[in-house]
């Protein structure tokens, strides 16, 4: 039974089996990049729509005749929502790493990780429901405005980047060598001053890597945002305004225009955006990964 | 300040840091709980929805989550583990392994709505099947394929090289290894990613809202022909899930009751991913028990 030819046969089959699966990871991807360029560039290639005035315009006013697609409103809504969901997690999530890594590592690790992954399960609608619910009308009662605004995005999204951050900038801490913690502490350094001279300057890396991953979740997550935003076409001028975000107006609008319509082509403009911010995140996460402080 | 002052401020700040983590997650699953425990009942989570009166369940859509949980694995979990079988095993460094890789990361960065609206174009219009079960499926597929690929990867690559080589030793080929020998020790890793994993499907909408549907017409439980239309067990039909029914009594129903609905699902989907996260720890720790000989 175990001839050489057999063995062989039985070699070439697996390694053929696996590679066909790991070929077909990069087909779905290339298929998804180039179906989603087709359709996002369509405004621009057969409506004649400008790019720039696609990035820079505030104008969406794609039902119009002539029609206006300018969807800065959009993007300046999911960098305001997503850049307050960054500054209210950063600071908890980072502090989380640490706990778990550095100062509890006993105990820390036990209790935070299931913590984390609780976190992770929570569907977006059950943060976006929770947000309507309870955040919305919490922030009308008592800090004012209509409680749909870029604050409640914020606060929900922060939430939602917790996991993501923390578990990033903690893997980020446990690569750093435990000598480099022995003689800092040997030093007479206080743990503070260790974490804060040594440690996070070399965990540095992974820690920007960890905030763009949670920037990317951000700019990304569509339903729990939609839920609480207003979705109102609005510049934001303070944290109570209501906006619109790039993921909101997709996910409003497709159900409600027709394919292959210039109203619908748009949407998928914003969609190519998204795939094209998410693209240039993990182009900028790449370059940190090879300029690693500590090695 | 002195630098043991300084020490045990920040020890201090670090520890209610992580209080406030740990109180507000079990604030939000409590409130969850509390909310969804007043509405669930046994008549709420097996009969139909309505659509312009109170009193409708969540049956249809609770099965339509686990129906298309389990075809979206049937198709994820080979793909994923020969995909990373073969970056664990075979890949070797060169240009093929980077694009892989490359695609893995891009893949799994995508926000779910652009992955939900590649599934609209190729799943819904370009198969021209409409809005199915099968699709929101595959679409599912695709959102948690670079997900499969890295826990399987992982899985097989903490196996120890002892055991490897040991086999090759005895002569066994590498395929023979790896069915034989390497999966076996990998699988309880394999197994707590695959059920952390469908925690996250389960309470997935954004990707298949545009896929799957947002309706669930007449589907009637006697009827277990799964070429019948109305059979629940047909995946051509239109299904939404539970995650997707949230947001839609939310943003668009017309239900008097569509609080209660939204406490109830989301009560529903959090126990859901409870018993998953519960189940994938368990499962893990009994089957590592058994595989060390510890049980």
């Amino acid at each position: 039974m175990n001839t050489l030819k057999a063995k062989k046969r039985n070699e070439a089959f697996g390694r053929f089996i696996t590679f066909l699966c790991a070929i077909l990871v990069i087909i779905v991807t290339f298929s998804l990049v180039i179906f989603i360029a087709s359709k996002g560039l369509t405004i621009f290639l057969k409506d004649g729509v400008s790019p720039i005035e696609f990035l820079t315009s505030t104008k969406w006013r794609t039902e119009a005749d002539p029609p206006q697609v300018g969807a800065l409103t959009f993007i300046i809504g999911s960098l305001v929502v997503s850049v307050l969901g960054i500054v209210i997690s950063a600071p908890v999530s980072i502090s989380s790493a640490i706990f778990m890594v550095d100062i509890a590592p006993a105990w820390g690790q036990k209790l935070l990780q299931p913590v984390i992954e609780l976190f992770v399960g929570i569907p977006s609608v059950v943060y976006g429901w929770i947000g309507l619910s309870v955040l919305v009308p919490f922030i009308r009662n008592n800090v004012g405005g209509l409680g749909f605004s870029v604050l409640a995005g914020g606060l929900v999204l922060a939430v939602m980047m917790f996991p993501t951050i923390a578990s990033v900038a903690a893997d980020a801490l446990r690569a750093i060598p435990e000598e480099l913690n022995e003689a800092s502490l040997a030093l007479g350094a206080t743990r503070w001053q260790t974490i804060r001279r040594i440690l996070l300057p070399a965990a540095t890396p992974g820690i920007l890597t960890a905030i763009i991953l949670g920037l990317a979740r951000g700019l990304g997550e569509a339903l729990a945002v939609q839920m609480v935003i207003g979705n109102a076409m609005n510049i934001p001028s303070s944290l109570l305004d209501p906006v619109h975000t790039m993921t909101s107006i997709i996910t409003m609008e497709m159900g409600n225009t027709a394919m292959n319509t210039l109203p619908n082509d748009a949407l998928w403009s914003i969609a190519l955006l998204l795939l094209t911010i998410s693209f240039i995140f993990i182009l900028i996460i790449r370059a940190i990964g090879k300029k690693e402080a500590y090695k | 300040m002195s630098a043991k002052t300084a020490d045990k401020i920040a020890t201090t700040i670090f520890y209610i840091v992580i209080a406030i983590v740990v109180v507000l997650l079990a604030l939000l699953l409590g409130y969850i709980l509390y909310k969804g425990g007043r509405v669930i009942s046994w008549d709420f989570i097996t009969s139909p929805s309505k659509t312009l009166e109170a009193g409708g369940g969540i049956g249809p859509q609770i099965f339509n989550s686990f129906m298309i949980l389990i075809i979206s694995m049937i198709f994820t979990i080979p793909l994923g583990l020969g995909s990373g079988i073969y970056l664990a095993e075979y890949a070797r460094p060169g240009k093929l392994t980077d694009a892989i890789r490359l695609c893995v990361e891009t893949l799994a960065s995508l926000p779910s709505i652009v992955v939900g609206l590649f599934g609209l174009l190729v799943f819904v219009n370009l198969t021209g099947w409409g809005y199915t079960l099968l699709g929101g499926a595959l679409s599912l597929t695709v959102l948690n394929l670079p997900v499969m690929t890295r826990v399987c990867e992982d899985a097989v690559r903490t196996v120890k090289d002892e055991l490897k080589e040991a086999s090759l030793a005895l002569g066994a080929t590498k395929w023979q290894t790896i069915t034989k020998v390497i999966l076996p020790v990998a699988l309880p890793g394999i197994l707590t990613g695959i059920i952390l994993t469908s925690g996250r499907v389960f309470g997935e909408a954004a990707a298949i809202m545009y896929t799957a549907g947002m309706s669930s017409p007449n589907v009637n439980f006697e009827v277990w022909d799964f070429t019948n239309p109305r059979s629940p067990l047909n995946i051509m039909r239109p299904a939404e899930t539970l995650a997707v029914h949230i947001w839609k009594v939310n943003s668009e129903s017309l239900l008097p009751d569509a609080r209660e609905v939204a406490d109830g699902s989301s009560a529903v989907l959090i126990i859901v991913v409870l018993l998953f996260n519960i189940l994938a720890r368990w499962l893990g720790g009994r089957l590592h028990g058994r595989l060390t000989g510890k049980v």
